[in-house]
């Protein structure tokens, strides 16, 4: 195969007030046609950066030194008149949140046909039934009432389907795909990444899809180049990358992945975050986090050693004098191994005392004409020590769930007992109690904690209100000894929150939490807004203070894998209902609702060969439809839970025998 | 949608009155009478007062008045000897409302060009030379801008005429003094809601798709930046019939504002309260077509509006 787009020592650079930061420091590529190339990093590794200046689309960015070929004239080099004759024709872009990257006030026909119109000069009947065909192709129903619509008139996965029906619709020879997935469901993305392979052989394109999940790009990936800092640190074949790695970088990605089939004692992580790129520390930026790390690393960078002919690597472990050390092994491949281990003994953990039971628990909001029934008649019990996972898709009211049990929304109708007494009358508990013994963490680590307070008194706020700490001295032992146990120096105590990265500031809010010795945690969403190696930390960070602290967890979550990890029993939670739930091997190994078995087969497996397997898709009309026939959550086997009619959970218990 | 619209319709109503309420009652405590004149004597005063009904009881005249408004009459004129306050207001208001809509509608445009080309060129000197324009527009009351053109353009480059109100040349120099407000107050907003738009997700999509700058700014940028201006577009108005009481006085232009000049210098109640009335009612209405707008604009909040 020829290259197509061939990039030769690419720098980018942007001026800050406090000096030049270089996001992109030398990255040669190429990429082949017809190939798909997967770029991966964390966030901050100028990944994204580099694919934007493939099409000048840096606004204030600088490109220094570099050349980029494609069609044999370099882009580099070319005039802004110029590039508007490459961008939406020749290269075109699909962006990580669909929810912004559309026009919210133009109809969402409008915005495929305007490139056509400009680029292609067709008339505007023609323009509009080639905008109609691409739909189509990207799977979009009722072709033309929805081109009359409005983006916000879309769910999120439908936006990023019109996102990529615009890129295509001057049939471009590259695609760059920006984390297209990264801000769906996982259903969603599964669906997404279908399409996109799809689309490929359709319209003979390469394309370079960008994102900070390895697992996802394993089957849709020719090749794969990990970046870090600025850097490619290793590239290859996709087989090459997850069978064989050479980077310890690449090891950290691949083992900070969770295994679907066994359960690892604890995740690995890549320790600390990326180095800062203003200040590029000397030698291997990598160095620093790095366990294989050799002298020369702080000295000097390592230069891209070859392992196969389309295979390299840029770590001095390749070098001959290199000492051999270990490749550590990486549990998505342990899976052969786990699959036995399964019938152990199993211990009865349902002897233990409930903390907490929740009885046909229905939140409703809005009005009579709009009702929304976030939950809709729920009812589980958590076992103290346990942790339950809840799974569900974005609005699936999983979050709203938590919420109520907390007792930050009044149930519409039902219960919630906590250590058997009635969280909502006001008689068995004092509102200051249960706050106390109920902590919740947060989503979001950016917006969920006080920008204007010092990370010191964010953790002693809850310590101040309930009078836990009589004097100031005691106070600040008490916050030093919170930082110590979330992995935080004592000398972050005094800082504010901008100071610290995504993954540190989740251990502040995790602090803030613990603060109170609070027996039951509700944790929502945790890791979805941090990135992959730093998720890996936060995990073990819960697992191991459950075991310190006797705490008691309910864990939220569309990740059913990190769900899985965590998790002793799981929950799936579709529409404002639980569907299944059953403890967490039980589930993986055996689930029954067809919801659950879609969400099963859509989790993007870092495993090569499985991909190829059939997703399940979930029959929505098909449920719906069936929806008067008596559906309820019934007891299927011992601790495993249906959402099933008569006549299938006769169905079902044929199958446990 | 329909219940919005008549319950917005009702709240109107309500604060309608409550500004005449207010305005009758406030009346009654200024100092002095209609008649005044010195050459009139006792009995003539007071027969004037009982033609006019200003000897009744307070409270009796306030309610008198209201029957009379949902009538549609806004009582006579004591100034023009018994002119109905109706026929007044209908003679005068075209120039007025010509002066008006000119000078919106030139503002507008002129404020938009300022403050997108002030965006486009964020902190350069463009854009600084566009700050300035709007800080002075700001600070500078509109009846200086009335003199000061009045006497450069009109009286020593004499390019236009300096007073009056017979053709459409006579209407420049004042739709340019009471547009200078309109003008600094678009800029301003327009700037600061292009910055951010510009830096929005979707104008990189834009770019991506190959477009030209010119279009990009103008399909993408423009309607998306103008949502707030809409919110602006009831303050303006206000701004703008303020600013015609003086701005007409000024330039001799026989509009509304003269006549409400006019009108509180002699004490004419019945004028005062008709031209109140009328201004209070434009201002409500205003504000109510710029919320219908919002729909427009956004087709967001347009489908919210229609599921209720």
């Amino acid at each position: 195969m020829s290259n197509i787009l061939e990039v030769d020592n690419l720098h980018v650079s942007f001026d800050s007030y406090d000096g030049e930061i270089e996001a992109v420091r030398g990255v040669s590529l190429n990429l082949k046609k017809g190939e798909t190339l997967a770029i991966v990093g964390e966030s901050g590794s100028g990944k994204s950066v580099m694919c934007k200046s493939l099409m000048k689309l840096n606004p204030t960015g600088r490109l220094k030194d570099a050349k980029i070929m494609f069609e044999g004239k370099d882009i580099a080099s070319m005039s802004e008149k110029q590039m508007r004759k490459i961008r939406g024709t020749k290269i075109s872009m699909v962006f990580q949140d669909p929810m912004t990257s559309l026009n919210p006030t133009m109809p969402i026909g409008k915005q495929i046909i305007e490139s056509m119109r400009y680029h292609d000069k067709i008339t505007k009947t023609k323009a509009i039934e080639r905008a109609r065909e691409l739909l189509r192709i990207v799977g979009i129903t009722n072709v033309e009432q929805r081109m009359k619509e409005y983006p916000h008139q879309f769910s999120g996965g439908m936006r990023q389907r019109v996102v990529i029906a615009i890129a295509l619709s001057c049939y471009p020879d590259i695609l760059i795909a920006d984390e297209p997935t990264t801000a769906l469901d996982v259903t969603i993305q599964a669906q997404i990444l279908d399409l996109l392979d799809e689309l490929k052989d359709k319209f003979g394109m390469s394309i370079v899809f960008i994102t900070h999940d390895l697992a996802v790009v394993s089957n849709i990936a020719d090749r794969v180049a990990v970046m870090y800092a600025g850097k490619i640190v290793e590239v290859g074949k996709v087989e090459e990358i997850f069978k064989n790695p050479q980077h310890p970088y690449t090891w950290g990605l691949l083992g900070s992945i969770p295994t679907v089939d066994g359960k690892e004692e604890e995740l690995m992580t890549i320790a600390g975050s990326p180095p800062n790129l203003l200040n590029i520390p000397q030698g291997d930026a990598f160095a620093k986090r790095n366990d294989y790390a050799l002298e020369i690393d702080y000295v000097e960078h390592p230069p891209m050693f070859k392992v196969s002919d389309t295979h390299y690597a840029a770590t001095w472990l390749l070098h001959e004098q290199a000492p051999k050390v270990e490749r550590p092994e990486f549990n998505f491949l342990k899976k052969a191994s786990s699959e036995e281990s399964t019938d152990e003994p199993e211990v009865e953990e349902y002897s233990k005392d409930t903390i907490l039971k929740v009885e046909n628990l229905k939140i409703q909001f809005g009005s009579k004409e709009n009702l929304v029934k976030a939950v809709d008649d729920i009812t589980l019990d958590v076992k103290q020590g346990e942790t339950l996972g809840i799974v569900g898709e974005s609005g699936s009211g999983k979050s709203t769930l938590g919420r109520a049990i907390l007792g930050l929304y009044k149930p519409t109708e039902g219960t919630v007992y906590y250590d058997g007494k009635d969280v909502n009358d006001g008689k068995g508990h004092k509102r200051e109690d249960l706050a106390q013994q109920m902590q919740m963490i947060f989503q979001d680590p950016y917006s969920s904690i006080n920008p204007r307070m010092t990370v010191a008194d964010i953790i002693a706020e809850g310590l101040d209100i309930h009078k836990l700490a009589e004097n100031p001295k005691q106070r600040m032992q008490r916050i030093q000894e919170l930082l110590e146990e979330v992995g935080l120096n004592k000398e972050h105590a005094n800082r504010y929150p901008h100071e610290f990265s995504g993954g540190q500031r989740q251990r502040v809010g995790i602090a803030r939490a613990l603060a109170v010795n609070p027996k039951f945690i509700i944790a929502d969403e945790p890791i979805s807004a941090l990135d992959v190696s730093v998720q890996a930390q936060v995990i073990n960070l819960l697992k191991k203070l459950q075991n310190t602290n006797n705490l008691t967890y309910m864990f939220i979550t569309h990740d059913l894998s990190m769900a899985r990890y965590i998790s002793d029993r799981i929950g799936v939670m579709y529409q404002g209902k639980i569907v299944e739930m059953a403890k967490t091997d039980v589930l993986f190994s055996n689930p029954l609702h067809s919801y659950t078995k879609s969400l099963l087969s859509a989790i993007p497996l870092p495993d090569l060969e499985q991909q190829k397997t059939k997703r399940v898709v979930f029959d929505k009309e098909k449920y719906h439809s069936a929806e008067p026939l008596g559906r309820k959550l019934r007891e299927v086997a011992p601790g495993h839970l249906v959402e099933c009619t008569e006549k299938e959970f006769a169905h079902f218990k044929e199958i446990y025998k | 949608m329909k219940r919005y619209v008549i319950s917005r319709i009702i709240f109107m109503l309500i604060t309608l009155l409550i500004i005449i309420s207010f305005t009758f009652f406030l009346m009654q405590t200024l100092p002095g009478s209609p008649f005044n004149d010195e050459q009139l004597s006792e009995f003539q005063r007071e027969q004037m007062n009982e033609r006019y009904g200003l000897n009744e009881p307070v409270p009796k005249q306030y309610l008198n008045y209201l029957t009379n408004l949902v009538k549609g009459d806004l009582g006579v004129s004591f100034q023009y000897d018994g002119r109905p306050v109706t026929g007044i207001i209908k003679e005068r208001i075209g120039t007025s409302a010509v002066l008006g809509i000119q000078s919106l509608i030139f503002g507008t445009i002129i404020g938009l060009a300022l403050g997108i080309i002030g965006a486009l060129y964020h902190n350069t000197t463009i854009d600084y030379a566009s700050i300035i324009i709007a800080v002075i527009g700001l600070s500078i009351p509109n009846f200086v801008f009335a003199g000061l053109l009045q006497y450069w353009v009109g009286v020593k480059l004499e390019w236009l005429p300096v007073a009056f109100w017979r053709g459409f040349e006579y209407t420049i120099l004042p739709t340019i003094a009471l547009s200078m407000f309109v003008i600094a107050t678009v800029a301003r907003y327009i700037r600061t809601e292009m910055i951010e738009v510009l830096s929005e997700d979707y104008m990189l999509t834009a770019k991506s798709k190959g477009l030209s700058r010119f279009t990009m700014i103008w399909r993408h940028g423009v309607r998306n930046s103008m949502i707030p201006i809409i919110t602006i577009m009831g303050p303006l108005v206000v701004s703008l019939v303020t600013g015609t009481l003086i701005v007409e006085k000024i330039f001799s232009i026989p509009g509304l504002g003269d006549q409400f000049v006019d009108s509180i210098l002699t004490n004419d109640y019945p004028v005062i309260m008709g031209v109140t009335i009328f201004y209070s009612a434009l201002f409500i209405f205003v504000v109510f077509v710029v919320d219908l707008l919002y729909g427009v604009l956004d087709p967001r909040i347009r489908l919210s509006g229609g599921d209720k």
